[in-house]
């Protein structure tokens, strides 16, 4: 059986509900919800991959690599507030964010 | 069963079971070394499917950036992370079956055959034969012609993202003592040596 669009694409799907998954499971930790986003972004760039190799399209790798630039960006600035957020507070528990709460 | 789908079947379950692990180990420094395999595979998947550069951007930027950087978060943090597990089953069930649904309608949609429809050779920029173009060279290609300003804007994002976290995360700390050149360059022996009398047997 050769490997098609299809194969990679269950993969995709499998990583991408890992992700929403560990979001529910790791609700109180904000870093493994962090990598559960890394997760999720890896699961549509193997998407676009995926396409790109079944269309015979380049644009899909260009997207691909822009996907990559904005999860970079983000885990950055995402790990850049956590840090700050424990200095101010001491804890990265999710439910002691509430300090903007009115 | 050829080699490319072995190695397809390798890549893939290594994948998942480490993913399953960044969401399942208990310490998050497993889960970060996890997550380098997981990314480590999926590179192994791109290069399955012809995207070279890709497979290798994923290394050097997630491997040996952002993982990196997941890695020294969490060791730099001093949290009881075993604190943070706790009543980590209470919502499993609702997820998983979230996750089952999920999972399920997904692959329903996107690996039935509603794709394998002759559309291959129809894209506005084709992937040119590996023996007459590099990977790399025909991604060059297209990024600096017809996407040269995402090109651009994925720069500045970047940049913006510099900026921001250097400015989230740098405080001036007044407790420390710390290296002032200019103050340094402009003492002069006047200003800092004064010579003192002493009479003797008495001392200062």
């Amino acid at each position: 059986m050769e490997i098609g669009l299809s194969h990679y694409l269950t993969v995709s799907a499998i990583l991408f509900t890992l992700g929403v998954f560990g979001i529910f499971l790791n609700r109180k930790n904000v870093i493994v919800i962090l990598m559960s986003i890394e997760l999720i972004l890896l699961a549509v760039n193997i998407n676009m991959v995926a396409f790109s190799m079944h269309l015979n399209d380049l644009v899909g790798q260009v997207f691909a690599l822009f996907i990559l630039t904005v999860a970079a960006a983000e885990a950055a600035i995402g790990l850049a507030i956590l840090v700050v957020f424990y200095r101010n507070r001491g804890s990265i528990a999710v439910e002691d964010v509430n300090m903007m709460k009115g | 069963m050829g080699l490319q789908a072995l190695f397809f079947y390798i890549f893939a379950f290594v994948a998942v079971a480490s993913a399953f692990m960044v969401i399942a180990a208990r310490n998050p420094v497993h889960s970060v070394l996890f997550l380098i395999l997981t990314f480590f595979n999926a590179a192994g998947l791109f290069l399955l499917t012809g995207a070279e550069f890709l497979a290798m951007i994923l290394l050097v930027v997630y491997v040996g950036a952002v993982a990196v950087l997941f890695l020294f978060v969490v060791m730099m943090l001093d949290i009881d992370f075993a604190e943070l597990r706790a009543g980590v089953l209470e919502y499993a069930p609702v997820g998983a079956l979230i996750g089952v649904i999920l999972v399920a309608e997904l692959i329903v949609v996107l690996a039935g055959n509603a794709f394998t429809s002759n559309a291959a050779g129809t894209g506005a920029s084709p992937i040119p034969l590996p023996s007459e173009r590099t990977n790399t060279a025909a991604l060059g290609d297209v990024l600096y012609t017809n996407y040269i300003y995402f090109f651009q804007i994925a720069g500045l994002i970047l940049f913006v993202a510099m900026i921001g976290a250097i400015v989230l995360t740098l405080r001036h700390r007044t407790d420390i003592k710390r290296q002032d050149i200019s103050r340094q360059v402009a003492r002069t022996p006047e200003a800092s040596v004064e010579v003192v009398k002493v009479k003797p047997g008495q001392g200062i």
